[in-house]
């Protein structure tokens, strides 16, 4: 018998989902519209109101939402209530601006538990697990997500965070931590120190991994069942729509279940805007249903998926998408980080007036990402000495941490080396055959 | 007193320098002296000849990043201890010298030692106190 966390929510008939969900889009515009002037401003300039919204395809008239108008109101301005309602903020990396900030009621933060509480127990994780959640606590959304639904569900959570690889392998075999939450790649690394310390994570007797926040591969998700000796299970989300939790997978693994009473679905065409039709690929645009802190709708998430409103063999009735395959704009993960082009171009402005030409390249060697950035020398890069030489390559290494917050590899190569298309370089090659 | 060097980013990568070096040949441009500092990923070619303008262009016009530096030419006498004597006067009056190279001139039997340093007004200051002869810059483009 396949446990289910909330089984009244979680195995809905469709039509009730879809009743459920036009109650709660309507209401959710009501508030948006009365509450957030951002969106009120934006649904009357183009003549759309509260009460247009009677039957779920009518979410096609309302515009999109994208990270811009997120930073245009950073910090607080997407919030619906006031100050004193908001609980916690979280915050995802700066990208070409701002960051983006997602502020929780109480409802908010008993809702993303609800989320994750679902998520673990279809892993099979229970009140008698031990999960260590290599996420990390602070702003970003991970750790927290985790760990509230771990507390949800009255399993043991060690909150140990990111980094300390060697200390995690030795708390691993001490606590007896039974699941592991961690990035994919993050996951590889342990398992590769682990080995080294002389543990093999085969024999941590593991029940279950959760992993998230990063691109990954089939392949990339049978190494890792085969290193730990556990079976692995995706975990989506984002910090604009609460964080982790919007979607896991379930024992099948045949796609992530959408928690369809918080969230509503779509997929578009991210060139022509339209609606795609069930099963269609394309980039994923999310409405948050059950939102107070911060409602958003119709936002474009950028990854590339599919969706399937197949019943699933677990009971689930929710839809599933698929893997994340791609992403409609040139974001790249790298060691679970945003990174967007156009950063790197605002550090490489810093240290030169004259924008020069550069290349991202990122490449998984063994198990880790790397990243490079070649730098094509200009009058102001090139200096007759080798010390000022290495000094410009490390300026421009910092600048680029201070934007992205990881260290890059720097090299600087002759004026007119990377190759051009049509003028344009191209800006990103990447070598990890993640699509 | 000062004489022009050409300062060239080279990636280092197979075929570069014969690449840089080719493309004056073609044009007739002559070196009288080189030199290379390189590391791991790139090097910095540096060369005296004839016409540095000249070479200039040419190297721009073929997508090289090429600067002109002014550098210090200093006779020595072409026999064990020249060089040290040179260095110890600068040593003594606390001139740092950023890199040199030498090159010898078979017709002349002459020693030229091409010295940079972050001071180079302070450096033939010293040169001139203790006698060391700098050599004129046509001598040395004409070589």
């Amino acid at each position: 018998m396949v446990k289910i966390w909330n089984d009244n929510a979680e195995s809905m008939s469709r039509g009730d989902i879809e009743e459920l969900q036009l109650k709660n889009l309507q209401a959710t515009v009501k508030n948006v519209f009365e509450n957030v002037p951002h969106y009120k401003k934006k649904y009357s300039e183009i003549g759309v109101y509260p009460e247009d919204i009677q039957q779920l395809g009518d979410i096609e008239k309302l515009p999109f939402t994208t990270k811009e108008d997120l930073r245009e109101t950073y910090p607080y301005g997407m919030f619906a209530v006031s100050p004193k309602e908001i609980i916690e903020v979280h915050s995802s990396s700066g990208t070409t601006g701002k960051p983006v900030v997602s502020g929780y009621t109480r409802k908010d933060i008993d809702g993303w538990a609800e989320l994750i509480a679902r998520g673990l127990t279809m892993m099979g994780i229970d009140e008698d697990d031990i999960i260590q959640n290599t996420h990390g606590y602070g702003l970003f959304t991970g750790g927290f997500g985790v760990h509230y639904g771990a507390h949800k569900i009255g399993s043991t959570v060690i909150p140990i965070s990111t980094g300390q690889t060697r200390r995690q392998i030795e708390i691993m075999e001490d606590f007896k931590a039974t699941a592991l939450i961690f990035t994919p790649s993050y996951g590889l690394y342990l398992a590769e120190v682990a080995k080294e310390e002389g543990v093999d994570p085969k024999n941590l007797g593991l029940k279950a991994i959760g992993f998230g926040a990063e691109m990954w591969t089939e392949e990339m998700r049978k190494k890792i069942e085969e290193s730990f000796n556990a079976p692995a299970y995706n975990i989506y989300g984002l910090t604009e729509l609460i964080g982790p939790g919007v979607a896991v997978e379930c024992k099948q693994q045949q796609g992530l279940h959408i928690s369809e009473d918080f969230f509503f679905p779509e997929i578009i065409n991210s060139k022509t805007l339209e609606t795609l039709d069930e099963g269609k690929k394309g980039e994923l645009v999310l409405t948050s249903l059950k939102r107070e802190g911060m409602p958003i709708l119709r936002f474009r998430t950028k990854d590339i998926t599919s969706l399937d409103y197949e019943k699933c063999d677990c009971g689930r009735t929710f839809v599933r998408m698929k893997r994340i395959t791609g992403r409609s704009d040139d974001m790249l993960k790298v060691k679970g980080v945003a990174i967007f082009p156009s950063q790197i171009e605002k550090a490489l402005l810093k240290v030169s007036e004259v924008e020069p030409h550069y290349q991202i390249i990122v490449t998984r060697p063994n198990i880790m990402d790397d990243i490079e950035v070649k730098v094509e020398a200009t009058e102001n890069l090139f200096f007759d000495e080798v010390k000022e030489m290495v000094n410009i390559k490390n300026k421009i290494g910092n600048y680029i941490e201070n934007e992205i917050g990881i260290r890059v590899k720097v090299t600087l190569v002759e004026p007119k080396s990377i190759p051009r298309s049509e003028g344009k370089a191209q800006r990103v090659i990447d070598n990890r055959n993640l699509h | 007193m000062k004489i022009k060097q050409l300062s060239i980013f080279l990636e280092n990568k197979e075929g570069r320098l014969w690449n840089s070096l080719d493309i004056l040949a073609k044009e007739n441009i002559n070196i009288r002296a080189l030199s290379i500092a390189d590391t791991s990923e790139f090097g910095i070619l540096r060369i005296i000849v004839q016409d540095p303008e000249k070479a200039k262009k040419i190297l721009e016009d073929n997508n090289f990043i090429v600067k002109v530096k002014n550098v210090i030419p200093v006779e020595l006498s072409d026999t064990p201890g020249g060089l040290a004597f040179v260095l110890k006067v600068l040593f003594n009056n606390k001139i740092n010298l950023d890199y040199l190279y030498a090159f010898t001139h078979d017709e002349s039997e002459k020693a030229i030692l091409l010295l940079q340093s972050h001071d180079l007004d302070a450096l033939i200051k010293v040169l001139k106190e203790n006698n060391i002869k700098i050599v004129p810059s046509n001598e040395v483009y004409n070589l």
